[in-house]
């Protein structure tokens, strides 16, 4: 069976490391400040000038003037600080953050990541994604291995607009997890598979090239 | 005596407002938004603007009354989505946007504001918005490199901010998440219009609490917004035995 969201997102949450300061995109990774393992430490970035973001707020609570970066309320948390959009950047483009976790569209085996724009079709814009992915050390992309018409996400190369050039370390669909090199010196590495997913099912459905990690061959 | 105090954003704008300018405009969604200031801004019917902002405004909020209204020509932004005319405006080619990654927008006001005219960043290498832009490399620490793109400082002639407290002497406080892109757009203006909830007498603000040194606001008005709109109202339920 493959992967549902929760399940996905308890997969990213693997990722996680005592101490590390992360931050999280929209959709699935959102689900990601819910599984933080119990007795680990890590601060949340909101980057649009939160640094420990708490949970939602309860009814009656809700503060205009404490969102999150999906404009959500959110709550802040003993420790926690606020600042501007520029010092917020200078965190991610700094590389202070240590852990981006966010959606993507396409994913090239060399590491490129797609995700701001269809041309034509969908204008919305990069937001902090393109800073995130040149800035933070380890990006983990979160997304549905094919899109709604079935073609494959993960690609030799990405068609679409790029979001970053070689810049993605760890790609996690619904039925496979990936270890990729920035660089491009190696290719992707089928690390894991969902439970009672078969590797032809996975070759079908993925148009990169990869190789098995060896507990897989 | 010179005042930077008006008694309303239209007579804070008053003077200022001219075809074909550049507004830059604080504000993350619907929070930190100069709502009054903006209205007045509709309202000078000023056309051809410049306007730059992390978004422009949410359906039927904020920057969005300036644009439904016709008044812009070119946005500068980041993020244009939750925004259903500016996106059909530019699927029409009745305007000119320009996407920015967040951190490149914020780091160009930053840099606008300080007299800094460009700045390298690696953020956007090896993408469309690299295209036309110098491309350098430089050295890591660790003797590695990585390449660049050069980035130009942004200025406005007008900036319209939002905070929370003032002074007279144009000291600004904000508060939490609201305030997002204010400070660096402070700066980066010309003339800087502040639109505040609450006017506090001069000395109240402890020196080492101010965000917004007042020599970036050239003119104050009190918001008349209250209370304020929230864009996605998001709660968690409360469960048995937690303290209410």
């Amino acid at each position: 069976m493959a992967w549902n969201r929760e399940q996905m997102a308890e997969r990213a949450a693997k990722e996680l490391r005592d101490g590390y300061y992360v931050n999280l995109g929209i959709g699935i990774p959102t689900l990601v400040a819910n599984l933080v393992p119990p007795g680990m430490t890590v601060t949340l970035q909101s980057e649009n000038g939160l640094l420990g973001i708490g949970p939602f707020p309860y009814e009656g609570e809700m503060d205009p003037d404490l969102i999150n970066a999906g404009k959500q309320t959110i709550t802040d948390l003993p420790g926690s600080s606020y600042f501007s959009s520029a010092d917020s950047f200078a965190m991610i483009r700094g590389g202070h953050i240590q852990l981006s976790i966010l959606g993507g569209m396409e994913v090239a085996q060399n590491g490129d990541l797609a995700n701001w724009m269809v041309p034509g079709k969908m204008i919305k814009g990069m937001g902090g994604a393109m800073d995130l992915v040149a800035g933070v050390p380890r990006v983990v992309v979160v997304m549905e291995h094919n899109d709604k018409s079935g073609a494959a996400k993960f690609r030799k190369a990405c068609t679409l607009p790029l979001t970053g050039k070689g810049v993605v370390d760890l790609l996690i669909t619904e039925i496979a997890v990936f270890d990729l090199d920035r660089k491009g010196l190696r290719a992707p590495l089928l690390v894991e598979l969902a439970p009672g997913v078969g590797l032809d099912e996975v070759r079908t459905r993925t148009e990169a090239e990869f190789t098995l990690a060896p507990h897989l061959s | 005596m010179s005042t930077k105090l008006y008694a309303s954003a239209a007579q804070a704008l008053a003077g200022l407002c001219r075809d074909g300018m550049t507004v830059a405009a604080g504000g993350f969604g619907l929070c930190g938004v100069p709502l009054d200031l903006i209205v007045a801004l509709r309202d000078s019917q000023a056309r051809n603007l410049t306007v730059i902002g992390n978004n422009v405004g949410c359906d039927e909020h904020g920057m969005w009354l300036v644009l439904a209204n016709g008044q812009i020509r070119k946005v500068i932004l980041s993020y244009a989505g939750d925004n259903k005319i500016l996106e059909r405006a530019f699927m029409n080619q009745e305007i000119e946007i320009e996407f920015n990654p967040q951190g490149t927008l914020a780091e160009r006001l930053r840099a606008g504001g300080a007299g800094i005219p460009a700045f390298f960043t690696r953020t956007g290498y090896g993408t469309l918005i690299a295209e036309g832009k110098e491309a350098r490399q430089f050295a890591n620490p660790d003797g590695s490199s990585d390449w660049y793109i050069m980035e130009t400082g942004l200025t406005a002639d007008v900036s319209l901010v939002k905070a929370w407290k003032a002074d007279a002497a144009g000291n600004l406080v904000y508060r939490k998440t609201a305030r997002n892109f204010n400070p660096m757009i402070a700066a980066a203006g010309r003339i800087t219009i502040a639109e505040v909830e609450e006017l506090v007498p001069v000395g109240e603000i402890d020196p080492d609490q101010v965000h917004t040194p007042g020599i970036f606001v050239d003119r104050i008005v009190v918001s008349t917004r209250q209370p304020k709109h929230i864009e996605r109202p998001t709660t968690r339920p409360r469960t048995a035995g937690e303290p209410v």
